[in-house]
């Protein structure tokens, strides 16, 4: 009986709550984290992109699929290879009534090359920016740059006035903390649909509505609440006691809870990000193995025993709940470049993967230390475990050292000279363009021209660099697409990497609340509905 | 006694820097911040000017010497993730977990002291032998295991409390309250019990051990052979004599309940300083994470001090001067 009334209680606050909501149509929602300043050009990072996409906009955006569509310019035309003309759209307004002209978007790109500014190597695609008139440019670049109008998507337009007016002129990070002010850290104006009504860092963002936006949406909410919430368990008992509208990430151990409890449920789906294993191939011994004098992972057989010997099925089932995506590419499907073709996994055969140790040299495998990050990714740490037990059937040994990601970046990055052997890593291109992840993974590392700067394994074939710079440049689709194939195919041949899986996205919902999971994680309140 | 008040000061000075001293020489090991700060396609250039810039690539003593200087000035530098001076962002965080830890260690004090009195009175009843038996739930659960209990009880099943956050708040000058809400008081609840347990288990098992010991003294059998009434020995002359103690511990454990609360943020999303450090500690946020335990080290310091002079008021004998007493005798 106790029970019962309980439980009418509870369906009676939950009734009020849900109509409460309804009429306000306030959207509320949580993430892990926040965002971390409200400068559009002072950290290029997702989420913080993401959160400003509702109130800043580029020349482009990503619709619901992740399609490219038109933003604050109408459209674009290629003029030659390093020359584009944008023609902006009218009748535009910031948020404070001022008109969106292309002094903006000259402004908005210089200020992406001033000293704060975290958006430079975006800014520094851009060699010059020429008025025509109010709403037409003509874009410049230093080199052929097919994937120019993608990575205008997350350089985001400002107010020329309203920067000016506040002193607000010079991206603002911890780079310029010092100097410039902070004004466009703590407030925003821009012309999307939203605006910010009052943010307390790190505890609460209200976004309200704009009183009128350019182009029809389908939300219909009027005002958005934004905490972030980093414990996991309090985020979902948020979710599921009803304060909440979403929440994410949820972790994939809590899908069930999430199915069984009423009123909400989990939201999945592929994201863009691919997890893989990289292998030392540059340094001649290895810093962290009982192999001394030479470096197993220069010999392409035991590269190739190791992904034979890692079942990915496994890992889907195993570790990630069923809700990974196997891949046998470096990119995802949502990324430009990606052919379902060269998708198929290195096939599990631990029987074959013991051949090859043993023609190596390696019958009875080696010992290796692998560096794995236990808070950056989905079941990070899990999947390292799982891979060092699969890799323990062949004969390899790996002893897992798992770290919090501030921990291990400073460890395996570039600063600390990639001090690893053996580690395991996540990567979505932020233009969603091949080009990135052959740039940044898979080019053979230069320091001048930042070129392979992630590559922590130092994996490196010249011809994939000469396809790296072609891709670049080349500007028609079907030629180019053949070169991104030619240097998959010689990466996944000589076993560069070994791709894992694309990880699922897991947010919560409440029932009724009709949102789309984008690709890359971002939440756009234009499409989010609330019943 | 202003002599007293001074040295104690003095040696606060000491404390905190003894504690910057060894923060710093951890926050090697905490991690790097610079990965925290920019995006994922900032340059490895760009990556070494801004760690020089700000003063990473310095040796810790360098580091340690610069934050001395600067926080003698009052100036704690500037937060990396915030962009703001960490002064400005302690002032407005400081509210929310002195509320906190306020009611949560006036709820320790009010419910454990009468508690531990009955159970000292009343040794073998059936309430006390209760109130122990929970008390060691209290003292052996883990604050988080707690919290994450309440949170499933009232706001999951029950959706009587809200699950995170501080509800509504109203600004008084530079201080924020929750506890002039409706929402922010429902909000104080769950966090503020979630703190208050141990402390209170650990005062009632405390005031039960002094007042067993005291109930046995001399002093309390001749009181009950002139006739006083049993509340006049309990309260006036019992309980009385069990307090130094309880001040000790219980003054001791204010900043306990300050510096763990912590814990408690973190599971309620409590908008506090404890939850800015953890944040910080996840970002690597030097700045923060040197001034916030700067700051808890100075807490410390003042509240024994705090503790130290109440001994005067409660305990006579320390009030007279050791040559009177010595002049007496």
């Amino acid at each position: 009986m106790h029970l019962k009334l309980g439980r009418l209680a509870a369906a009676a606050v939950l009734a009020v709550g849900l109509s409460t909501a309804a009429s306000a149509q306030t959207f509320r929602y949580a993430f892990q984290g926040d965002a971390q300043s409200l400068d559009p050009h002072g950290l290029n990072e997702t989420f913080t992109l993401g959160f400003l996409g509702n109130v800043y906009e580029g020349l482009a955006a990503y619709d619901a699929d992740l399609q490219l569509i038109p933003a604050l310019a109408e459209s674009w035309e290629v003029l030659s290879p390093t020359k584009w003309r944008f023609t902006l759209r009218r009748g535009v307004k910031f948020h404070n009534g001022n008109p969106f002209t292309a002094d903006d978007v000259i402004f908005s790109w210089q200020r992406t090359l001033t000293e704060g500014s975290d958006q430079k190597v975006r800014g520094g695609l851009i060699s010059n920016i020429t008025k025509i008139d109010d709403y037409t440019i003509e874009v410049e670049t230093p080199n052929p740059t097919p994937t120019l109008v993608r990575e205008l998507v997350w350089l985001y337009i400002m107010d020329k006035e309203w920067a000016e007016a506040n002193g607000a002129t010079e991206a603002e990070s911890p780079k310029s903390a010092e100097t410039s002010g902070k004004f466009a850290s703590l407030n925003a104006n821009g012309t999307g649909p939203f605006v910010i009504a009052s943010r307390e860092p790190d505890v609460k963002t209200v976004f309200k509505r704009a009183p009128s936006y350019w182009k029809e949406i389908k939300s219909n909410v009027q005002e958005v609440v934004f905490t972030p919430i980093s414990q996991d368990a309090t985020r979902v008992a948020a979710l599921i006691s009803g304060e909440l509208d979403l929440a994410y990430p949820i972790p994939v151990q809590d899908w069930d809870r999430l199915e069984a409890a009423a009123g909400v449920s989990p939201l999945t789906g592929p994201e863009a990000r691919t997890i893989f294993l990289g292998m030392d191939q540059a340094r001649d011994e290895l810093l962290y193995s009982n192999v001394k004098g030479k470096n197993p992972f220069k010999d392409v057989r035991v590269r190739r025993a190791f992904a034979h010997a890692i079942d990915l099925e496994a890992i889907r089932k195993k570790v990630m709940r069923g809700a990974s995506t196997p891949t046998g590419l470096m990119i995802a499907p949502q990324v430009n470049g990606f052919n379902p073709e060269l998708n198929t996994p290195y096939a599990y055969d631990p029987e074959l993967s013991r051949k090859l140790l043993a023609e190596a040299g390696y019958p009875d495998g080696f010992e290796v230390t692998m560096d794995c990050p236990n808070n950056r990714y989905v079941n990070d740490e899990r999947i390292c475990q799982a891979v060092a037990a699969m890799l323990a059937k062949v004969g390899v040994k790996v002893d897992v050292l798992a770290q919090p990601k501030s921990k291990y970046f400073a460890k395996v990055l570039a600063q600390n000279d990639y001090d690893t052997s053996f580690y395991l890593l996540g990567w979505t291109p932020g233009s969603m363009d091949a080009h990135n992840v052959l740039q940044n993974l898979l080019s053979c590392r230069n320091k001048e021209t930042r070129a392979g700067l992630f590559n922590l394994g130092g994996y490196c074939n010249p011809r994939v660099d000469e396809l790296t710079g072609l891709i670049a440049a080349e500007t028609d689709p079907e030629r180019r697409q053949a070169l991104i194939d030619e240097a998959f195919t010689i990466h996944k041949e000589e076993v560069g990497h070994i791709p894992l899986h694309q990880q699922p996205l897991s947010w919560g919902v409440r029932d009724g609340v009709t949102v789309a999971q984008r690709a890359d994680n971002v939440l756009d309140f234009r499409n989010v509905v609330l019943p | 006694m202003i002599g007293f008040v001074l040295r104690r000061l003095l040696q606060s000075v000491l404390v905190m820097l003894t504690v910057a001293l060894i923060a710093f020489g951890l926050f090697r090991y905490v991690g790097d911040p610079i990965n925290n700060l920019v995006g994922q396609d900032t340059s490895a250039i760009e990556r070494e000017q801004l760690r020089k810039k700000l003063g990473l690539d310095d040796p810790f003593v360098v580091q340690f010497a610069r934050f001395v200087k600067n926080a003698a000035r009052g100036d704690f530098g500037i937060s990396y993730r915030h962009r703001r001076p960490v002064a400005e962002l302690i002032v407005e965080r400081l509210p929310a977990t002195l509320e906190l830890s306020i009611v949560a260690a006036l709820l320790a004090l009010l419910v454990g002291v009468p508690m531990g009195v009955y159970t000292g009175l009343h040794r073998d009843g059936f309430l006390s032998r209760t109130f122990m038996t929970l008390s060691l739930v209290g003292v052996s659960l883990p604050t988080f295991l707690i919290g994450i209990l309440l949170i499933l009880l009232f706001g999951v099943v029950l959706r009587w409390l809200p699950t995170f956050g501080r509800g509504e708040v109203v600004a008084i000058g530079w201080w924020t309250t929750g506890l002039l809400t409706a929402s922010g008081l429902k909000a104080l609840i769950m966090p503020a019990v979630t703190l208050a347990l141990f402390q209170m288990t650990l005062i009632m098992r405390l005031v039960r051990a002094e007042m067993l010991e005291v109930l046995r003294t001399d002093y309390i059998k001749f009181a009950r052979a002139r006739g006083l009434s049993n509340r006049a020995i309990h309260f006036g002359h019992a309980l009385k004599n069990t307090l130094v103690p309880v001040i000790t511990i219980t003054g001791l454990q204010l900043g306990s309940i300050i510096a763990f609360a912590i814990i408690t943020e973190s599971v309620f999303q409590w908008p506090g300083m404890g939850l800015l450090f953890i944040q910080a500690i996840n970002e690597v946020d030097i700045p923060v994470m040197a001034a916030y335990l700067v700051m808890i080290a100075f807490f410390f310091v003042v509240i024994n001090l705090a503790v130290d002079l109440l001994y005067y008021l409660v305990d006579p004998r320390l009030r007279v001067d050791r040559e009177q007493a010595a002049g007496h005798g």
